[in-house]
């Protein structure tokens, strides 16, 4: 199912077998006859490293968050070691503002499971999961109908399509943990247990689900690979900005008149991403500000858009390209308020395995709490600001940063709002009752 | 004890997913896919699903104290999740939350008396494009409007 309609700015390559509103998601045989599994059929008459060279070459670089180059990922994956190899899939999708992969796991689940079987020729993997947030329910139960036509057709199994190799592939439901879409913690609620991150390095690639050689990708990356081992690396690279290659879906949220999930070129422009395809602020509203990759990022205000969306023009402005979640900000927005929401995220999906942001996250909701209330004091401005700046880094995964990062970067370049919302504050705060220490 | 033949097959199939001796991994699925028939992870559950998997009931305890989507106590027939994370809250989820709160009479994970309803504010659905955003047990209904809300829960009361 899609819930909204395509632009015509879109360049459709991940999306291009999606039909508005695909009622139904793609089945084999439709999938089949669109030039499905022929990537497959490619890579099986390739070697792994062409594979990998392929990957490397198409410049397609992780679309969970992070952004690291795909090829170099699987390239680490040590394929003389006796242990099995894994391929994980990371559909745990939960960045606030991010609601992309749900297009594929709905509509196209055969797209990801080829991804994944090329990705296992690639690094001679023999298993490999699909973890799925749960609330995800009905998507699971998508794959897992896909997943068993692919065995009937033989894609998957003991011999897949007659090369001689096994390739199993499941998928494996989540219960409620944003944490857990960090990979290290995701391999270790795959094995059964919390999902506390580990410790880096050793990396997935060297020791990641139980113990073995794995690639942890995300669905979108996983499934943009089926069309570059069918067209070449070059060409999907061509596509993008340098060094970021081909499209990806961005999710626009927010206060824009055409909210919705749309497939762009990498270095699309985000002006015209919120004007032309966003169809511009609604209510015919001032743009305020723009967090460009789902709630971890840095915030940018207005004047900064003018900006290419990909990972490294979004580096070098002090922000990220993240995981595709754009949420627009109109002027009528209190940003107290959008941060304290924020800060309340981040406290209440802190694992408590590192004591940085364990305390660090409590903290900070409980003082923007107070400044949303209006009885925050303007030291607590600079307070956020310092305790901010000692989680950053200083913990076992990204969530640390993910919650230090738009608490910097909103007090900063929003901070003449936090100061009026104190100086306004219209609270009457009564002396405690007082009796005279000694009485004469 | 026992659960539906259906379960028994999944489970059966499920335990086959994880690595010889890895059994373990399909502890998190095992218990939620039991909380859908049971209603919440009860004691005998938890025992049952650890002499399964040959794990000490600990090790199912604290994975239970992890997972929001694990509830110690009974869930309603229909369970009510209200997005009111940042794109939900621009759309104005709280306002909904609120509203289904005072319909109801119920707060945060508590279920009313006649065990029809859950409430839960919940955290970011995957459906930020499409705020807000409303999760009944599994189904996602989404561009929510108060009049909307109020015909879903509506219905939902009706069918008992």
């Amino acid at each position: 199912m899609l819930y909204n309609e395509p632009s015509p700015h879109e360049t459709r390559i991940l999306t291009r077998r999606l039909v508005y509103p695909q009622a139904e998601p793609i089945g084999y045989e439709q999938y089949a006859a669109q030039q499905g599994y022929e990537a497959l059929r490619k890579a099986l008459a390739m070697t792994p490293d062409a594979i990998i060279d392929e990957v490397k070459k198409s410049s397609l670089r992780g679309r969970g968050g992070a952004g690291f180059p795909a090829g170099m990922k699987w390239s680490f994956v040590d394929r003389k070691s006796p242990k099995p190899k894994y391929i994980v899939v990371n559909a745990d999708e939960g960045e606030p503002g991010t609601c992309k992969d749900r297009i594929i796991l709905e509509n196209e689940p055969h797209r990801l499971i080829e991804g994944c079987v090329i990705a296992a020729r690639a690094i001679g993997a023999e298993r490999g999961w699909i973890y799925i947030r749960g609330e995800y329910r009905r998507m699971i139960e998508t794959m897992d109908r896909a997943i068993a036509e692919a065995y009937q057709q033989g894609i998957l199994g003991a011999n897949v399509l007659g090369s001689g190799t096994r390739f199993d592939l499941y998928t494996h439901t989540g219960a409620g943990s944003y944490e857990c879409g960090e990979e290290s913690a995701l391999l270790e609620s795959l094995e059964g247990k919390r999902g506390n991150p580990r410790l880096k390095p050793p990396f997935p690639a060297t020791s990641g689900a139980f113990q073995c050689p794995t690639i942890v990708n995300n669905v979108e990356t996983f499934s943009a690979v089926p069309d570059i081992i069918m067209n070449g690396g070059d060409w999907y690279a061509a596509l993008g900005a340098p060094r970021n290659g081909g499209t990806r879906l961005f999710c626009l949220s927010g206060h824009v008149n055409k909210p919705g999930v749309y497939e762009l070129p990498m270095g699309y422009n985000l002006l015209r991403m919120i004007n032309d395809v966003g169809g511009g602020i609604r209510g015919g509203k001032k743009l305020k500000a723009v967090v460009p990759g789902g709630s971890s990022c840095p915030i940018l205000k207005a004047e900064e858009c003018d900006i290419a969306m990909d990972f490294d023009t979004l580096a070098k402005a002090g922000s990220m390209l993240g995981s595709g979640g754009v949420i627009i900000l109109d002027e009528t927005t209190d940003m107290v308020k959008f941060l304290y929401r924020t800060m309340k995220f981040y406290a209440h999906e802190s694992c408590g395995w590192c004591i940085p942001c364990r305390e660090g996250t409590a903290w900070l909701k409980k003082i923007l709490e107070r400044l949303d209330a209006g009885v925050g004091v303007s030291k607590d401005l600079d307070m956020v600001d310092q305790l901010a700046q000692s989680m950053f880094g200083r913990t076992f995964c990204a969530l640390g940063d993910a919650a230090a990062m738009p608490a910097m970067s909103i007090i900063r370049k929003f901070r003449a709002e936090f100061e009026e919302r104190i100086r306004s504050a219209q609270v009457f705060i009564p002396a405690p009752e007082t009796r005279p220490l000694v009485v004469l | 004890m026992t659960f539906s033949p259906q379960l028994e097959a999944k489970f059966a199939d499920l335990i086959t997913h994880y690595p010889e001796g890895r059994q373990k991994g399909a502890l998190i699925p095992m218990l939620l896919y039991a909380q859908d028939e049971v209603g919440a992870v009860t004691p005998e559950v938890i025992a049952e699903v650890a002499s399964r998997l040959n794990v000490k009931p600990v090790e199912v305890e604290e994975v239970i104290g992890y997972y929001t989507m694990l509830w110690r106590h009974k869930r309603g027939k229909h369970h009510i999740q209200v997005c009111t994370n940042l794109s939900c809250m621009l759309a104005g989820g709280e306002e909904l939350y609120a509203q289904v709160s005072k319909k109801l009479g119920i707060g945060h994970r508590e279920t009313t008396p006649d065990g029809q309803f859950s409430l839960e504010e919940t955290e970011c659905l995957g459906a930020c494009s499409w705020a807000p955003a409303v999760l009944v047990n599994y189904d996602f209904h989404m561009k929510m409007t108060p009049e909307k809300l109020d015909r879903l829960i509506e219905s939902l009361g009706s069918k008992q």
